[in-house]
C-alpha cells in the first residue's frame, strides 16, 4: 500500500472522534437529556404467561401524592393503529406473554412511580400456556415466507446410500444484553412528539410511532445522537416506546421519562428464539460433499409470525449437488422475539459449521482442507458468480498464523496439567445487505468545512468516526473539514442499520451525494452551497452473489475435574473488502468474536415452563463472557478488492465476527476431551454429565 | 420502592439502640445486597439504620495469634490484608473470587456474612417463595435447580448460601462476635448460618436487631496450607456452582495430621464437610482417599432435576484441591 493511499481518510486508522465525549460523560444518552420538570414512567407487568386482566384497582395508587396518572386497558388509550399485537399496548385485557405491560403508572418521580406500581391490584385470569419449543408440539407450522423451504437437487438421494452425518444441534433463547436499557424521553407538545429515544433508527421509530398514534411523519422528531448498544434489540420499535408516548399524552407539555429496568428488558426489550436444527451432510470418501439439509425449529410469540433464515448459509456456504433447508415455528406464550447479532447466520452457521466438523473427523480428513474442497465455484443455489469469495484465503491464511499445520486430529490426546487442551475451525459468512433510499446532505460552510448530514445511526460501532472518513474520501478533503451529523429525524432520510449495512449504505449515500455536490458546485464551492442526494442503484446487485467470509480459529482448555472451558487463544481471518477504519473494524470484529464466545460457553435465557417465566432477568443469572473469560483474542484481514458491492469497495462487518466462532470453540472442545456437545452453552456441567456417562461405559 | 427512614448510626451501640424494638428497621452496611432486595421489591424496611461509619473497619492482632476483622472491613481490604494472604490464604482467594472489584470495594465482612440466596424465584417477588412468603410454597422445587442444594435442604427451601468468605471462615472455625440488645455474645461460624428446616425465611441465627461487629479469626497454623477453589460458569463474576475451602496438615509419614475441608454452593449454609473431614485424618494423602472422603460426605446429597452434576463436581473439586495441596512442594 502506498504512502498517498495510506494517508487517505477511506482506511485510515482513526481514534473515535467522540472518545473524549464519551470517556467525559459528555457525550448525551436518551435518559440524560437536560429537560424542565420530567415526569416518569412506571410499566405494571403480567404475571400469567397467557390470559387476561379482568380487574384492576388502582385507587390506592392514584391517592399516593406525586402520580400524575395511572394507565391500564379500560380506558384504552387511542391508537390508530392496532394491526402489530406488539405496540397495540393496553388496547386489550388480553395477556400474551409473562411480562406483558398491562398497566403503567406516571408520576413526579420513578420512586413514587414504583411505589404507586407496587400499590396497584391487578387481578388476571390465566389460561393454560406453554412456553417450550420441542420439534413435536402440536402448533408447529411452516410460515408463510418464499424462503422458508428450499430445495436445491436431489437431497435424499445425495444422503443415499450413507448419510455421513446426522446430528441434531440446539441454540437456546439468548438476549441481546445492550448495556443501556431501552429508553425513551418523549415530550408532547402541540402537535409535535418529541422523542430522545434509545434506537437503532431514527427514522425507523418516526415511522412506527406516526402510524401507530396516526401522526404525519413530520409530526414525530427523534433524536439519538448516542446509543449504548442495541444488538438488534433496538432496531425496531417495542412496546416501551409506545407506553411512553401515551404517557406523555397523559401529561401534555411535560417530557415523560421511561428506562426499562434491566428485569424488564429481558420481556419486553426482544430477543432470539431458541433453535432446533438438524443438520444432515452426504459425502463421498474424499470429502466432496453430495447433499445437505439443514431443517431448522424455532418459537414465536402466540399472536405473530417471525422468522430467522436460520438455514440461509447454509444454502450457499459450501458446494453440494443438492441443499434443502426447512424452517418450522412453534407459536408459544413467550415474549416477542426479534433481531439479535446476526438474527439467521449466527444460530445456523452453529450447527453447519459444527457439523462439517463432524464430518472431518468422521473422514479423517482435516477440517480446513474438507472446507477448502468443498468451496463452490459460484453461489451453489442461483450459479451467479460471488462479486467476491475468499473463505479459501481466510483458512489458509489463518491456519499459517494462528499455527494450525501439524495438528493432530485425534480428540483428548493432549494435557497440560489440569488442562485437556484443544483447537478448532470454523468458517464464516454474511451477506452484504444494502438498504436503498437513504438520502444524504452536503453543505460547504463559510468556516470551510463540508457539513455532511445523514439519519444514521452510531449504537456503539464507531460511525462518527467511519462515516466521517467515509465523506472526507467522497468529497476528496481531508477529515478535518467534514462536519458529520448523525442521528435526528432533522436529517436526510436513512434506514435502519440493520443486516450490517450501515457503513456500507449510508457511505454509497455520501458518495452519491458528494459527487451530486462536485456535479453541481465544483470543487471550489461558496458558503451555503448544498446538495441533497442518494445513491445511484448498484447495477451489479442483482448480478453477482455478495457476502463477506471469514474463518475462527480457538484453543480452548477444559478443567479434567470440573468441565469448567477456558479460551485463552481466539483468531479471525476476514475478507471484508475494504476496512473504512481499521481500529474500529477491529474492535468491532473481536466483539463479535466475544459474543461468539459468550454464545459458545455462556449465555441462556431460562424460562420456566410451569410459571412461564424468564428466570434469568439479571446480568448475574443471565451470563455473558466478561473480561477474564476473553484471552489472546485477534482479528485480522486480507486484502480483497471488491469492484462490484459498492463506490468503496466495502462489506458489512457488524456481524461477521460472531457468526461461527462459537462453532470453533465447540469444535475445540470437542478436540480436547472428545465430547461432542451439541446443545448451547457448553456449560461445565453438560461436559462432566457426558465424562460420567463416558466412563460409565468404559 | 417503599418510602423509608435513614438514620447514620455514630457507633453500635447507637445503632442497635435504633434498631431494638422496630421490626422494620433493618442495618445498612455495604448495601450490595439489601438496596438490590429494595428495588426489587424484595425488601421494604420502614427505617434503615446505615452502620458503615459505625463499624470498626481494621483488622487487629489477637492475643495467641490470631486476627479480629472489624465487620466494616471491606471485602476488597480483607483480601488485600497480607496477614491474611500468609496465614489464611484460602480467604484471600475465597474474597477475590466473589462479586466484582467494584462489588468488593463496598461490600463489608458482615454484611457478606448475611447476604441472601441468589435463588431467582427468591428474587421474583411474583413468584411464590417460602423464604420471601412463608406457606407461599416453593417454586424451585419442580422448576430451574440448576444452582441449588444437594445437601441439608428441605420440602420448603432447596436455596443455596452465595457467600464465598463465608466458606472459608467456616473452614477455620471462625467466631462471629455480635451485638445485641442484651450485650455481647460470641457465635461459632458453625452456628450462625442455619439449614431451611421449616423456617426457610430465617437464614441465621441472629435475632432481630442484633449486629454483627467483628469476625475472629482463631490462630490456626493449619490456615497457612489452604485453598479456595471456585468452579463457575464464567471465569470471573459468577457465582459458585461448587466451591472447596481446605487446609492441610501432613504428618511426616504424608499422612493427614490434621485437614479442614469446608463446601459452598451444596447447601442453604456454608456446609461443613466434618465426614470427609474424619475419612481422611491419619489416612495416607492418595487420590484413593481424596475420592473417599468426598464419597462420605456427599454420600448423603439428595440433587433435585438440574443439580446432580453438583455431586460430581463437587467429589472432582475435592479431590483436585487435596491433590494440589498435598502435592510434594517441589512438584507444585
Amino acid at each position: 500500500m502506498s504512502d498517498a493511499i495510506a494517508t487517505r481518510p477511506l482506511g485510515a486508522d482513526v481514534g473515535r472522534l467522540d472518545g473524549p465525549r464519551k470517556v467525559t460523560g459528555a457525550a448525551i444518552y436518551a435518559y440524560e437529556h437536560p429537560l424542565t420538570d420530567p415526569a416518569y414512567v412506571f410499566p405494571l407487568l403480567s404475571t400469567a404467561a397467557r390470559g387476561r386482566v379482568v380487574g384492576i384497582d388502582a385507587a390506592e395508587a392514584q391517592r399516593l401524592p406525586g402520580v400524575l396518572a395511572v394507565l391500564t386497558h379500560e380506558p384504552a388509550p387511542k391508537l390508530a393503529d392496532t394491526s402489530n399485537p406488539e405496540l397495540a399496548v393496553l388496547q386489550s385485557p388480553a395477556i400474551h406473554f409473562r411480562g406483558q405491560i398491562v398497566g403503567a403508572v406516571v408520576a413526579e418521580s420513578l420512586e413514587i412511580g414504583a411505589h404507586a406500581a407496587a400499590l396497584v391490584c391487578i387481578e388476571e385470569q390465566a389460561s393454560e400456556h406453554d412456553v417450550v419449543l420441542r420439534v413435536d408440539h402440536p402448533d408447529v407450522f411452516k410460515p408463510d415466507d418464499d424462503e422458508t423451504d428450499t430445495a436445491h437437487g436431489d437431497a435424499e438421494a445425495g444422503l443415499c446410500p450413507a448419510a455421513t452425518v446426522d446430528a441434531t444441534y440446539t441454540t437456546p433463547h439468548q438476549h441481546q444484553g445492550a448495556m443501556e436499557p431501552h429508553t425513551s424521553v418523549a415530550l408532547w407538545s402541540d402537535d409535535t412528539l418529541r422523542l430522545y429515544e434509545s434506537t437503532q433508527s431514527v427514522h425507523g421509530v418516526r415511522e412506527t410511532i406516526a402510524e401507530v398514534f396516526g401522526l404525519r411523519a413530520e409530526q414525530v422528531e427523534v433524536t439519538a445522537p448516542f446509543v449504548g448498544g442495541g444488538f438488534g434489540s433496538k432496531g425496531e420499535v417495542h412496546a416501551n416506546t409506545v407506553l411512553a408516548v401515551m404517557a406523555a399524552r397523559a401529561v401534555p407539555g411535560r417530557p415523560v421519562k421511561l428506562a426499562l429496568t434491566r428485569r424488564q428488558v429481558f420481556t419486553l426489550g426482544s430477543h432470539r428464539t431458541p433453535t432446533i436444527q438438524r443438520v444432515r451432510l452426504g459425502a463421498d470418501a474424499s470429502g466432496g460433499l453430495l447433499a445437505i439439509t439443514h431443517d431448522v425449529w424455532a418459537h414465536t410469540s402466540r399472536v405473530q409470525v417471525y422468522i430467522d433464515q436460520i438455514a440461509a448459509a447454509t444454502r450457499m456456504m459450501y458446494a453440494a449437488p443438492s441443499i434443502a433447508t426447512t424452517h418450522r415455528l412453534a407459536p408459544l406464550d413467550v415474549p416477542f422475539p426479534s433481531w439479535m447479532r446476526a438474527p439467521s447466520e449466527a444460530p445456523g452457521m452453529y450447527a453447519l459449521e459444527c457439523a462439517i466438523d463432524e464430518l472431518a473427523v468422521a473422514l479423517r480428513i482435516d477440517a480446513i482442507e474438507l472446507r477448502i474442497h468443498n468451496d463452490p465455484p459460484a453461489d451453489p443455489v442461483s450459479g451467479k458468480p460471488w462479486s467476491s469469495r475468499n473463505l479459501v484465503a481466510c483458512l489458509r491464511q489463518g491456519a499459517e498464523r494462528f499455527g494450525w499445520a501439524g495438528r493432530d486430529p485425534a480428540p483428548r490426546r493432549r494435557r497440560d496439567g489440569r488442562w485437556l487442551a484443544g483447537t478448532g475451525v470454523a468458517g464464516s459468512t454474511y451477506p452484504v445487505f444494502h438498504t436503498p433510499g437513504s438520502q444524504a446532505r452536503v453543505e460547504f460552510r463559510a468556516d470551510g468545512r463540508y457539513e455532511v448530514s445523514i439519519g444514521a445511526m452510531d449504537v456503539g460501532t464507531g460511525t462518527w468516526t467511519s462515516l466521517a472518513q467515509v465523506a472526507a474520501e467522497a468529497l476528496g478533503v481531508p477529515l478535518e473539514r467534514v462536519a458529520l451529523q448523525i442521528g435526528d429525524t432533522a436529517l436526510p432520510y436513512s434506514h435502519v442499520p440493520g443486516g450490517s449495512a450501515g457503513i456500507t449504505s449510508w457511505g454509497a449515500t455520501l458518495f452519491g451525494a458528494a459527487r451530486a455536490f462536485r456535479d453541481r458546485h465544483g470543487d471550489d464551492p461558496a458558503p451555503g452551497d448544498a446538495v441533497t442526494a442518494g445513491a445511484p442503484d448498484n447495477p451489479a446487485e442483482d448480478a453477482y452473489a455478495m457476502h463477506a467470509f471469514g474463518a475462527h480459529f480457538a484453543e480452548v482448555r477444559v478443567d479434567a475435574d470440573t468441565g469448567e472451558v477456558r479460551v485463552p487463544r481466539m483468531l479471525g481471518v476476514f475478507a471484508i473488502g475494504r476496512v473504512v477504519n481499521p481500529r474500529t473494524a477491529r474492535s468491532q470484529l473481536i466483539g463479535g468474536m466475544t459474543f461468539g464466545l459468550s454464545m459458545a460457553l455462556h449465555e441462556e435465557v431460562v424460562m420456566d415452563a410451569a410459571l412461564g417465566a424468564i428466570v434469568t432477568t439479571d446480568l448475574a443469572g443471565y451470563h455473558i463472557a466478561a473480561n477474564a473469560d476473553v484471552g489472546d483474542i485477534d482479528a485480522a484481514w486480507i486484502d480483497e478488492i471488491d469492484p462490484h458491492v459498492n463506490a468503496m469497495g466495502t462489506k458489512g462487518i457488524g456481524e461477521l465476527g460472531i457468526v461461527g466462532s462459537a462453532a470453533a470453540i465447540a469444535n475445540a472442545v470437542f478436540h480436547a476431551t472428545g465430547i461432542r456437545v451439541r446443545d448451547l452453552p457448553i456449560t461445565p456441567d453438560k461436559l462432566l454429565r457426558a465424562r460420567v456417562e463416558l466412563s460409565a461405559r468404559a | 420502592m417503599k418510602p423509608f427512614e435513614y438514620e447514620r448510626a455514630a457507633d453500635t451501640g447507637g445503632a442497635v439502640a435504633a434498631l431494638a424494638g422496630r421490626r422494620g428497621a433493618a442495618y445498612l452496611a455495604g448495601g450490595t445486597n439489601l438496596v438490590d432486595h429494595m428495588k426489587l421489591g424484595i425488601a421494604s424496611p420502614e427505617l434503615l439504620v446505615d452502620v458503615s461509619r459505625a463499624l470498626d473497619a481494621r483488622i487487629e492482632e489477637l492475643p495467641g495469634g490470631g486476627l479480629r476483622i472489624g465487620a466494616g472491613v471491606r471485602n476488597a481490604d480483607l483480601a488485600a490484608d497480607m496477614r491474611v494472604r500468609k496465614r489464611y490464604p484460602a480467604l484471600a482467594r475465597a474474597l477475590l473470587s466473589g462479586a466484582s472489584g467494584q462489588l468488593r470495594n463496598l461490600a463489608t465482612t458482615g454484611g457478606n456474612l448475611l447476604q441472601r440466596t441468589r435463588c431467582p424465584y427468591f428474587q421474583d417477588p411474583t413468584t411464590p417463595c417460602n423464604k420471601r412468603e412463608p406457606g407461599s410454597g416453593c417454586s424451585a422445587l419442580d422448576g430451574h435447580t440448576r444452582q441449588h442444594a444437594i445437601l441439608g435442604a428441605s420440602q420448603h427451601c432447596v436455596a443455596t448460601h452465595p457467600s464465598d468468605m463465608a466458606v472459608a471462615m467456616l473452614a477455620f472455625d471462625a467466631v462471629v462476635r455480635v451485638r445485641g440488645a442484651g450485650g455481647l455474645r460470641e457465635i461459632a461460624i458453625a452456628d450462625l448460618h442455619r439449614l431451611p428446616g421449616d423456617v426457610p425465611q430465617r437464614d441465621t441465627t441472629l435475632e432481630h436487631g442484633e449486629l454483627i461487629t467483628d469476625v475472629d479469626l482463631p490462630s490456626l497454623e493449619i490456615a497457612a496450607r489452604s485453598t479456595y477453589r471456585k468452579v463457575r460458569d464464567r471465569a470471573s463474576y459468577a457465582f459458585a456452582l461448587v466451591s472447596v475451602a481446605a487446609a492441610v496438615e501432613l504428618a511426616s509419614d504424608d499422612t493427614f495430621a490434621d485437614v479442614r475441608i469446608a463446601f459452598g454452593g451444596l447447601a442453604h449454609k456454608p456446609w461443613r464437610a466434618t465426614l470427609a473431614e474424619d475419612e481422611l485424618r491419619g489416612r495416607p494423602a492418595t487420590e484413593a482417599a481424596f475420592r473417599a472422603a468426598a464419597h462420605a460426605e456427599l454420600a448423603a446429597a439428595q440433587p433435585l432435576r438440574d443439580n446432580a452434576f453438583k455431586i460430581a463436581m463437587a467429589s472432582n473439586a475435592l479431590v483436585a484441591t487435596l491433590r494440589e495441596l498435598t502435592m510434594p512442594r517441589a512438584a507444585r
